[in-house]
């Protein structure tokens, strides 16, 4: 991982390309994140329904590669939704996912 | 009829000609004159003056979606925001095709109510999560997903409670002088 490509994945979006976190279809918490750090801060915060139902329906996965384009992270996280984590478990290993990669691509500066 | 600081301000028989065209907007002046007992002229008359002073402001068409074979699905979406931005976020509601409605509440905090339809529930979620939800101002939003319609109906004359008063009283006003 060079700097260049770790500064894109550490970068700020736009808004409207910011993750949104919801409970349930249509039913949006008023939490978004615009970053990876911010991602990871939401994480500790969020209601724990929102990272369950977005999890179930990988849509952390899909922002994550396809947004912040980091393919290590999204697939790391595809492998957790298999766990079938439920609750502050799920909560933690999230957060420790994110605190890890965060960490790696903090430290190539 | 009267027209009062170029206001048109209605009478009895103007109120029965709205409740006849929004009982069938398609019948002939003759039927509705002959219905209300007047000539249709007269009934031409009103109408025209009605529509040119914006009471009757078109004649559309109620469609059945269930019937065309539409498989949409409806949702209230109650959009809390930001008071200041709330006039912004109406409006870029009211531009989206898939909002069907929208009106503002003040409860505790301003809300936004819209009334929106899609194709399935991913559809709705993709438009609120990508359309509404990054507006600036949303602060959160809570959607109910409609699952079965008792009723659905326009504002009409007829269950208008002032107006049917009105009619009320004037019919048994009538009816007292022909005794």
């Amino acid at each position: 991982m060079n700097i260049e490509n770790a500064a894109k994945i550490l970068r700020t979006v736009p808004r409207e390309k910011a993750f949104y976190f919801f409970t349930s279809i249509g039913n949006y918490t008023g939490e978004s994140a615009t970053s990876l750090k911010e991602f990871m801060e939401k994480i500790n915060s969020v209601n724990i329904k929102s990272l369950e139902f977005h999890l179930c329906r990988g849509d952390f996965e899909k922002w994550i590669n396809e947004v912040l384009e980091d393919k290590k992270l999204a697939e790391e996280i595809s492998k957790l939704k298999k766990a079938s984590l439920t609750g502050d478990e799920l909560r933690h290993q999230l957060y420790v996912l994110a605190w890890r990669r965060y960490q790696q691509l903090t430290s190539e500066f | 009829m009267k027209i009062r600081n170029n206001t048109l301000a209605l009478d009895n028989t103007d109120l029965k000609i709205l409740e006849a065209l929004q009982e069938d907007a398609r019948q002939t002046y003759t039927a509705i004159g002959k219905r209300l007992g007047i000539a249709h002229s007269t009934v031409y008359d009103r109408i025209k003056r009605m529509e040119q002073h914006g009471i009757i402001k078109k004649y559309t068409t109620m469609i059945d979606a269930e019937k065309t074979g539409a498989k949409n699905i409806t949702a209230i979406m109650t959009i809390y925001t930001d008071p200041k931005e709330s006039e912004k976020v109406a409006e870029k509601l009211c531009a989206a095709p898939q909002v069907l409605e929208v009106y503002t509440s003040l409860s505790e905090e301003l809300q936004i109510i819209a009334k929106v339809i899609a194709e399935n529930q991913e559809s709705l979620h993709t438009f609120i999560a990508n359309s509404i939800a990054p507006l600036h101002g949303v602060l959160r939003i809570r959607t109910s997903i409609i699952t079965k319609k008792f009723k659905e109906t326009q504002l009409s004359i007829a269950n208008d409670p002032k107006k049917l008063t009105l009619i009320k009283e004037t019919t048994q006003i009538k009816e007292e002088k022909i005794k």
